[in-house]
């Protein structure tokens, strides 16, 4: 019962509130369509979001890069003998991401570099790649090496085996990596306001200067669109990893 | 030219785990198209050898010949070898299909050939109209088909089972016996098997390995083993039997409980503590104890289907279990019967406790990293000697505090009237013992030697 309560008055209500919001005028409270027109017709909104995607995406990538082959590194018994290792890799994910970000910055000024979209994306890497590791490797870890074994036994070689059914069989954790990271950098704001000198404008930024400046609806009207992006990127990864879902990573 | 004649060569195989030697100079030959089992109680290294074959175990020493070369150093993927596993390790990204064509889309096979072979395997192992399927929603007896599938069309020359059942309920388990007896034939494959369960052995073998703490104790056909154990533990292990502490008089003549019996075994010496192996079926049993060569007293009469099993007292205080078609009440007086033929006479492994050392002083000896009180000798400290105990002296204690020395309980044997322990001390030294008292496998006991029925004896005196 209190989980009940909580749910609704700290998400289905503020849910419900951006839902009216995105579909009332902002002078007259009437039911309209001119908040989403708005976006569309305002170019500079919609450049901001579909740049916010293209980083959101760069970002994904370059995690499970980087990511998977740490993971699979950390789950591969004969190449870590540690736990230590692991945990220095979940350890950032228990210190508070600004903090994070902002002595990120103050690295960067100190090496001189300056704060632009590169140094947003290497903040961005820093930031989400421990959500990466973390459900690639959960996965790694409990799969039985049987399969392993019963491949090598039907001829094949260590390359194969890892193409033809380490990666196979670590989808689900691949999938909820995945998610874990593409869905929160969509969003952000305090990271690129803070790398880039506010140089570089996320979707996140724009929602957020929206509403702090009185604009509810129109800002709503944008949280909505991330919601429905962030909604069919989880049906999507949903459908794809449904058979491997009892057995699934993180998510 | 004999190495032709074996498709697998064992030779002086040994591997160790953290210095646990887990397989200990192995030394077995597998004739091409055999059905070999390798037979023990889990912990005696059978699935360790099973691995070695498969090759995702290196030997620390030793080598396997396979056709005559030495494959000890070639990976796994390159072995004409093909494993089912025991808990099947079918890939569950991939449907039954591309489950059993995995090894032959490895090679490149032409897809044309890959669905033909496909097709067949399914058909042998009765799963035809499955391809389609999703793994995990087969049983687990199909699953186990499967698999199979998946090694044998890959043609291997020999293919491993490890205890590819022992996931079935007992119904399936029996069906696929006959159904991996007739693939054998069907396919003229070499097999070998892995199980702990004797009577799968008997039933499917044409050879059995029977293994023991890493060391092979028999090989030999299924009658073999069953007729002729070689020692106590074959005996005990393979099917239900009577082992007694016995004397071989002289050849042909033995005694045990109580009584002298002719018998046919020779060669043993006279007069030497031997272990006689009598199977429950071989003692005739009847109700007038006229011609009986021993008399007794039915203390229970169980129905088992077929035949009736009891366990009879002897006059001389022998139990000894029976069975028969008939019934005979309990409490009445039977006579008893044993041919010749019937008594398996072996030679006992050990007779006597004996462990090397060294005094501590004229009354004190140090064995097994203990001080021990013992009679006096008249040695000086630090002479090396030789202690022996008999098993029936030793003393076990239930408080492990109790003891000199401590240990866990290994293994244990019933002879008729006692039982024969095998203790294993924390250092793994085995100490055997004889004993009334009721003792259970894994009981951790203490240890102590009576100070006057330790035998010491300098160790540069030969026996």
């Amino acid at each position: 019962m209190p989980y009940f309560i909580f749910l609704v008055v700290f998400v289905a209500l503020p849910l419900l509130m951006v839902l009216i919001y995105a579909f009332q005028d902002q002078s007259s409270g009437k039911f309209t369509f001119d908040n989403f027109a708005k976006f569309f017709q305002r170019g500079e909104d919609l450049r901001t979001f579909l740049y916010s995607i293209e980083v959101a995406l760069i970002n994904t990538i370059i995690c499970l890069l980087l990511g998977y082959p740490a993971a699979w590194i950390m789950a591969n018994s004969k190449l870590n003998k540690s736990s230590i290792t692991i945990m220095l890799f979940i350890l950032p994910m228990w210190i508070n991401m600004l903090i994070r970000t902002l002595a990120t910055v103050a690295l960067f000024d100190f090496a001189k570099v300056p704060l632009a979209q590169g140094a947003l994306i290497f903040g961005m890497v820093y930031n989400f790649l421990p959500f990466m590791i973390y459900p690639i490797y959960n996965q790694l870890n409990k799969m039985d090496k049987a399969y392993a074994e019963a491949a090598t036994d039907l001829g094949a070689s260590p390359t194969q085996v890892f193409t033809k059914v380490t990666i196979p069989l670590s989808m689900p954790g691949v999938w909820s990596g995945v998610l874990m990271v593409f869905m929160p950098t969509i969003s952000t704001f305090a990271i690129a306001e803070l790398l880039t000198l506010n140089k570089v404008k996320l979707f996140g930024t724009t929602i957020q200067e929206n509403i702090n400046n009185g604009m509810w609806n129109y800002g709503s009207a944008l949280a909505l669109i991330m919601l429905v992006i962030i909604g069919i990127s989880v049906l999507l990864s949903n459908d794809d990893s449904k058979r491997d879902d009892e057995k699934g990573g993180m998510i | 030219m004999e190495n032709q004649e074996y498709i697998i060569s064992i030779q002086n195989l040994s591997k160790s785990f953290d210095g646990k030697k887990v397989l200990d100079d192995i030394n077995i030959k597998v004739r091409s198209g055999e059905f070999v089992t390798l037979l023990g109680p889990s912990g005696c290294g059978k699935t360790t050898l099973l691995r070695m074959l498969a090759g995702f175990l290196a030997p620390d020493e030793g080598t396997i010949l396979m056709d005559g070369k030495d494959i000890s150093d070639t990976p796994p993927n390159h072995r004409p070898v093909n494993t089912v596993f025991q808990h099947y390790a079918l890939f569950p990204h991939l449907d039954v299909y591309d489950n059993v064509a995995f090894g032959l889309k490895l090679k490149g096979v032409p897809e044309k050939e890959i669905d033909e072979r496909v097709r067949k395997v399914l058909k042998i192992v009765s799963m035809t109209d499955y391809e389609d399927r999703d793994v995990e929603s087969l049983s687990g007896g199909q699953q186990q088909r499967v698999s199979i599938a998946r090694a044998i069309i890959n043609r291997p020359k020999v293919l491993l089972l490890d205890e590819p059942l022992s996931a079935l309920d007992l119904k399936m388990r029996k069906d696929m016996q006959i159904e991996l007896k007739e693939m054998h034939k069907q396919l003229g494959i070499t097999f070998i098997y892995v199980t702990h369960d004797q009577e799968e052995a008997l039933t499917l073998s044409d050879t059995i390995v029977v293994m023991n703490e890493g060391k092979v104790q028999q090989i030999g056909t299924p009658a073999d083993i069953y007729n002729e154990p070689v020692n106590s533990f074959v005996a005990d292990f393979i099917g239900d039997s009577n082992i007694f502490n016995g004397i071989m008089l002289e050849d042909r003549k033995v005694s045990f409980i109580g009584h002298e019996f002719e018998c046919v075994d020779e060669g043993f010496g006279e007069n030497v503590p031997v272990d006689v192996v009598i199977r429950p079926e071989d003692v005739y049993i009847m109700n007038q104890d006229t011609g009986a060569q021993f008399t007794g007293k039915v203390t229970s009469c169980t129905f088992k289907g077929v035949h009736y099993e009891m366990f009879v007292n002897t006059d001389d205080g022998f139990e000894i279990q029976i069975q028969d078609y008939n019934a005979f009440e309990v409490g009445s007086t039977v006579g008893m019967i044993i041919r010749p033929n019937d008594i398996q006479v072996m030679k006992k492994d050990h007779v006597i406790n004996r462990f090397e050392g060294q005094m501590t002083d004229s009354s004190h000896v140090n064995i097994l990293g203990e001080d021990f009180e013992c009679p006096e000798t008249g040695f000086e400290a630090g002479t090396r000697v030789v202690a022996e105990i008999p098993f029936d002296k030793v003393d076990l204690t239930d408080e492990q505090s109790d003891g000199t020395l401590y240990g866990e309980v290994h293994a244990l044997l019933y002879k008729g009237n006692h039982y024969h322990l095998t203790v294993r001390t924390e250092d793994g030294d085995d100490i055997f013992v004889d004993t009334n008292d009721v003792w259970d496998k894994g009981d951790l006991v203490g240890v102590n030697f009576p100070a006057q029925d330790l035998i010491i004896r300098k160790k540069d005196e030969n026996v």
